[in-house]
């Protein structure tokens, strides 16, 4: 798509004109002719038309929620998910704490200890999600790419305290082994198949 | 009056009221479905298959919430107004013959509960009695919204009461009887002798009043839209409100009986063709109660009286001179 339309700020040049309205009928007889003119022009018509060819056509663009779900971005910021290493499916968390310090909203408690290969081990780790912003700051500060956020935004709660556990955003293992981990793949990512959903804005009537 | 006649007006009252009601819970189904194609959309999907049941889940709904009087209304008249609406609705429909008359098991039935002689006077009046519905429940809300909404639906319902006594006073004076059997009989030849091709304007000024008398669209303005409250039944709840929408869609349900029937044939010969064609034209009327909810904005209050008082009562008037001129000559 060329740019040149949008970035022509030359009002005059672009095609656009002035709308010719005319002056409103100050006299009895002017009125009169405008109410027959108005009346008989059909302009009710075009509006049943309309609506008539949208239900013939029968162009639907519900999405019926529960039973069917829009792709959602990579980008989206739904719930943490924690990752594996792809070479020796082992945790990638090292519990540098990083998250913890940089969340703002204080929903991010963990606590660490030194596991017996003198390694830091995360021993402890919860996210409240009723306190959680979802912005995205713990994923971005991480340096070992360990803690993202995922597409699953169904995380309604009966309670306002929500926590998330370790285990529960960790990839599971079969899933590790099956190679089914899934990646996030960058801030400049895009949705699947975009480019063929894009389409033009229903306006154009 | 013997006892046969007796049983059988029961039993039509019976089956007209059954049915009706049922209808005017489907209605509202069809105007759901309708509207969401029109704007896209699916409509209800969700209980039973493609939401048939939803008009049983409104209907649950409405009979088992509870009947909230509000403290300050004048508790009597409202609890009686949506009564009203409904009782009305389906009292003018007694002289509304439904279906031509049929033989069953040896037996003949008019499918209209009483011939009278006066039908259509009848019929605009009885409906014209509804106003009190809308008016006494506004009134008796001690809500001002409500009052509002009262007030114009009042002044909406008395001013296109003219228009429509006016326009059908003309097919009257062609058919010299007010009996709507009478003017089926009289359109019973076929198309061409349909009143609409000899009465084109006091087909649309009757069928324009009719929008305005149930309330429809381009004329809904016994809604308070504009300030997002539902009018006189802001203060209704459970079943009362739901009387009072049971009576909006049977009324649309009868006059798009009467409209067919007083200009367009009716159900024609009497044969069971002319009984579907009459239930056709019906369907095509309701229907366009629910076409022009999707397409038309509503009109505002004071344009509404001006269409009625300048425009649509002299049209009205001159229609029935001319008429009376061509009868003399």
């Amino acid at each position: 798509m060329k740019m040149e339309q949008f970035n022509n700020r030359n009002v005059s040049e672009n095609g656009y004109y002035l709308v010719d309205i005319e002056d409103y009928p100050t006299d009895g007889w002017g009125k009169f002719k405008r109410v027959v003119k108005r009346t008989f022009r059909g302009e009710l018509f075009v509006g049943l038309w309309v609506v008539m060819r949208e239900m013939v056509k029968f162009d639907v663009h519900t999405i019926q929620y529960p039973q069917e779900k829009m792709p959602i971005g990579p980008r989206y910021r739904a719930m943490h998910e924690m990752k594996r290493l792809w070479e020796s499916d082992a945790e990638r968390c090292i519990g540098c704490g990083l998250c913890e310090k940089i969340c703002i909203s204080d929903c991010i408690r963990m606590d660490t200890k030194i596991d017996e290969n003198s390694r830091k081990e995360v021993s402890s780790y919860t996210i409240n999600l009723g306190r959680c912003i979802f912005c995205g700051y713990c994923a971005e500060v991480c340096p070992e790419l360990a803690i993202t956020h995922g597409g699953e935004y169904e995380n309604g709660s009966e309670q306002r305290e929500h926590f998330i556990m370790y285990e529960d955003m960790l990839t599971p293992i079969d899933v590790m082994k099956a190679g089914a981990q899934v990646e996030f793949e960058g801030f400049g990512a895009i949705t699947p198949h975009e480019d063929a959903r894009v389409k033009k804005t229903p306006l154009a009537y | 009056m013997d006892t046969a006649y007796l049983i059988e007006t029961v039993i039509k009252v019976v089956v007209i009221l059954l049915v009706f009601s049922a209808l005017a819970g489907i209605g509202t189904y069809f105007e759901r479905k309708i509207l969401a194609f029109m704007q896209r959309r699916l409509g209800p999907m969700n209980v039973g298959p493609y939401g048939l049941l939803q008009v049983a889940a409104d209907g649950v709904k409405l009979f088992t919430k509870e009947d909230i009087i509000p403290t300050n209304v004048v508790a009597p008249i409202f609890k009686i107004a949506p009564v009203i609406t409904a009782a009305t609705a389906f009292i003018a429909s007694a002289a509304i013959p439904f279906l031509p008359q049929f033989t069953i098991f040896g037996y003949t039935v008019h499918p209209i509960v009483a011939d009278v002689n006066i039908g259509i006077l009848y019929i605009l009046g009885v409906m014209a009695v509804g106003l009190f519905g809308p008016l006494l429940g506004g009134m008796a809300s001690a809500n001002k919204f409500a009052l509002l909404s009262a007030a114009r639906a009042a002044a909406v319902f008395i001013s296109y009461e003219v228009v429509s006594g006016l326009s059908a006073l003309a097919p009257i004076m062609m058919v010299g009887s007010l009996s709507l059997i009478d003017f089926n009989n009289y359109q019973a030849g076929g198309i061409g002798n349909w009143i609409v091709w000899s009465q084109p304007v006091a087909f649309i000024l009757f069928w324009i009043a009719a929008f305005a008398e149930t309330g429809r669209t381009p004329f809904h303005l016994i809604a308070n839209d504009h300030e997002i409250i539902d009018g006189f039944g802001t203060e209704y709840s459970g079943m009362r409100w739901g009387l009072f929408f049971i009576g909006e869609y049977a009324n649309m349900f009868f006059i798009s009986f009467v409209i067919p029937i007083l200009f367009l044939g009716g159900f024609g010969d009497g044969s069971v063709l002319g009984a579907f064609a009459l239930l056709g034209k019906m369907a095509f009327f309701f229907f366009f109660f629910l076409w022009t909810r999707a397409a038309w904005p509503d009109v505002r209050p004071d344009q509404l009286m001006w269409l009625c008082w300048k425009v649509l009562m002299p049209l009205a008037v001159i229609n029935v001179v001319i008429t009376g001129l061509v009868m003399m000559y």
